[in-house]
């Protein structure tokens, strides 16, 4: 799915967060969006996801201009703690979107359990969210946004809250993720690494007010993703340098 | 870990307390301080208490109160939940409903009782009327400050997988408001023995626990009965509540002072 941004603007009252955002993301491209904390990087996210209508230029899926809630899109916050349903199994947490899908109870549960075993849960499907860590939690997260297999991914700080390990392990799930649905996925973060690490490109957004795309970078790595060896590359090195220079800057 | 070590404790403490206001009681009665026939000594409270479960009729009076009590109860969870919702979901709603809210909140329900049995009558009708009014309230406050107390994540999680307005109703703000509806009808069950037993006493003929006490009132030596009968209105509140408080821990195990202690079991 192509996701077109043209002259985006957003405002909160006379308060400008985003300026003259234009971008066009192919299908199948996992884009990073990088900036400064504050710099409307969730503004953008919810605008794309139709959470909040855009005030200035327009927002595009394949064409059709974003009015509401898209279809075939999934979201991902950083604070699964808040996002996942403490009241549902983890099973059940995983299998509410497929509801809009109008699947029978027992599909919707296998597919859930399938799902849940991509991603190295399968033991937990009966658990409650609280009853697991905060990378557990936010694998089942991530399980229930890709249930549906959307055409358009969005991950606001997704691995920001986790510790290190962690977060590279699940950089790598959605790598994987990402080679094997071809899902286009608009990934936000602070974490200039981890847009580098996992992004087919990233943009850098300029510190608020008013924020813009002061950087726009192709990641071309050689070699298939990895997490000791890409990071040690001079190609990766030197980019994470430009971007690293890019939000300074900003 | 602090907080299961008190909780561990607090029967204890619970019941220390128990036995030394009870024997304050039985001294106070038996040291001849207060006449016998104003404070019996507190054995003999108790044991009238005991001797009472085995008398039928007193039984089918308690039966009663509390067929009354369960009813108004459900009717007031009928009524201030939906309400609830209404209110805390529509602001124009609650702005033009806040005034009368605020104007009826505070009449002490009791005062109500002369009221309300001219209009319906002494009968169950009344018991029934004035338990749903007064424990309207603590459901329905509940109800609206937890609709208030919903993450706001919660709910755009659900709207952006597309689902509308009644979806996110009911799978999101019910279930989360639940927990604290739960306390507002823990609350209520309180308010809602009290003015059972008080609508009892006043009316003063029929059936029921209140009427017990009141018509042991009026008997020589009665204080023993109608203590008796007190100490049959605390046990019921004392049962009630912990029956409910055991409820809410079964149902609702993810509100935030369990999570604490369970999180921490799992690792990644």
């Amino acid at each position: 799915m192509t996701l077109r941004l043209d002259a985006l603007g957003q405002r909160y009252g006379d308060h400008p967060v985003l300026r003259d955002i234009t971008l066009t993301v192919p299908d199948g491209q996992l884009l990073c969006v990088v900036g400064p904390s504050g710099c409307g990087k969730s503004t953008l996210l919810r605008t794309v996801a139709g959470l909040r209508p855009a005030r200035e230029g327009t927002v595009t899926l394949d064409g059709t201009p974003v009015t509401g809630v898209p279809d075939h899109l999934a979201v991902v916050f950083q604070d699964y703690g808040r996002s996942l349903f403490p009241w549902l199994t983890v099973r059940d947490n995983v299998a509410l979107p497929l509801r809009r899908r109008g699947l029978a109870r027992a599909e919707r549960r296998a597919e859930a359990e399938r799902i849940l075993e991509r991603v190295g849960l399968d033991g937990a499907a009966r658990r409650h969210p609280w009853q697991l860590s905060g990378g557990m939690q936010q694998r089942v997260a991530i399980a229930r946004a890709l249930v549906c297999r959307p055409s358009l991914l969005l991950m606001d700080e997704p691995f920001g809250s986790l510790d290190a390990q962690t977060r590279e392990d699940l950089e790598d799930l959605l790598l994987e993720v990402h080679r094997t649905e071809n899902t286009t996925i608009l990934l936000v973060t602070h974490d200039i690494d981890e847009s580098v690490y996992v992004g087919d490109r990233v943009v850098v957004l300029s510190s608020g007010p008013g924020a813009r795309v002061v950087l726009d970078l192709p990641v071309e790595l050689p070699g298939k993703r990895d997490q000791i060896t890409t990071r040690g590359l001079p190609e990766f090195v030197a980019l994470r340098a430009r971007v690293g220079r890019a939000v300074r800057g900003a | 870990m602090n907080g299961r070590v008190r909780r561990r404790r607090e029967p204890w403490l619970g019941l220390a307390g128990a036995l030394i206001a009870f024997g304050v009681c039985e001294i106070v009665g038996r040291a001849g301080l207060v006449r016998r026939g104003y404070l019996p000594p507190a054995s003999e409270v108790l044991a009238r208490a005991v001797e009472l479960a085995g008398d039928r009729v007193f039984l089918n009076g308690v039966g009663a109160t509390l067929r009354a009590w369960a009813l108004g109860l459900g009717l007031a969870v009928a009524i201030a939940v939906p309400l609830g919702l209404l209110l805390g979901s529509l602001p124009v709603v609650d702005s033009a409903v806040r005034v009368i809210v605020e104007f009826l909140r505070p009449l002490p329900s009791v005062a109500l009782i002369p009221l309300v049995s001219l209009l319906l009558g002494t009968g169950t009708e009344t018991e029934v009327a004035l338990i749903a009014y007064a424990s309207v309230w603590p459901v329905l406050f509940n109800t609206v400050y937890g609709l208030g107390e919903i993450d706001p994540l919660a709910k755009d999680t659900l709207r952006a997988f597309g689902f509308g307005r009644l979806s996110v109703l009911l799978r999101v703000e019910l279930p989360g408001t639940a927990p604290f509806i739960a306390a507002g009808v823990r609350i209520s069950a309180a308010v809602a023995l009290v003015l059972a037993v008080a609508t009892e006493l006043l009316s003063g003929f029929g059936q029921g626990l209140g009427i017990f006490i009141a018509q042991a009132e009026l008997a020589t030596d009665g204080t023993r009965d109608v203590l008796a009968g007190v100490v049959w209105a605390g046990t019921l509140g004392l049962v009630v509540n912990g029956a409910l408080v055991w409820g809410e821990h079964r149902l609702f195990p993810w509100t935030p002072e369990r999570q604490a202690t369970t999180a921490r079991g799992v690792g990644a």
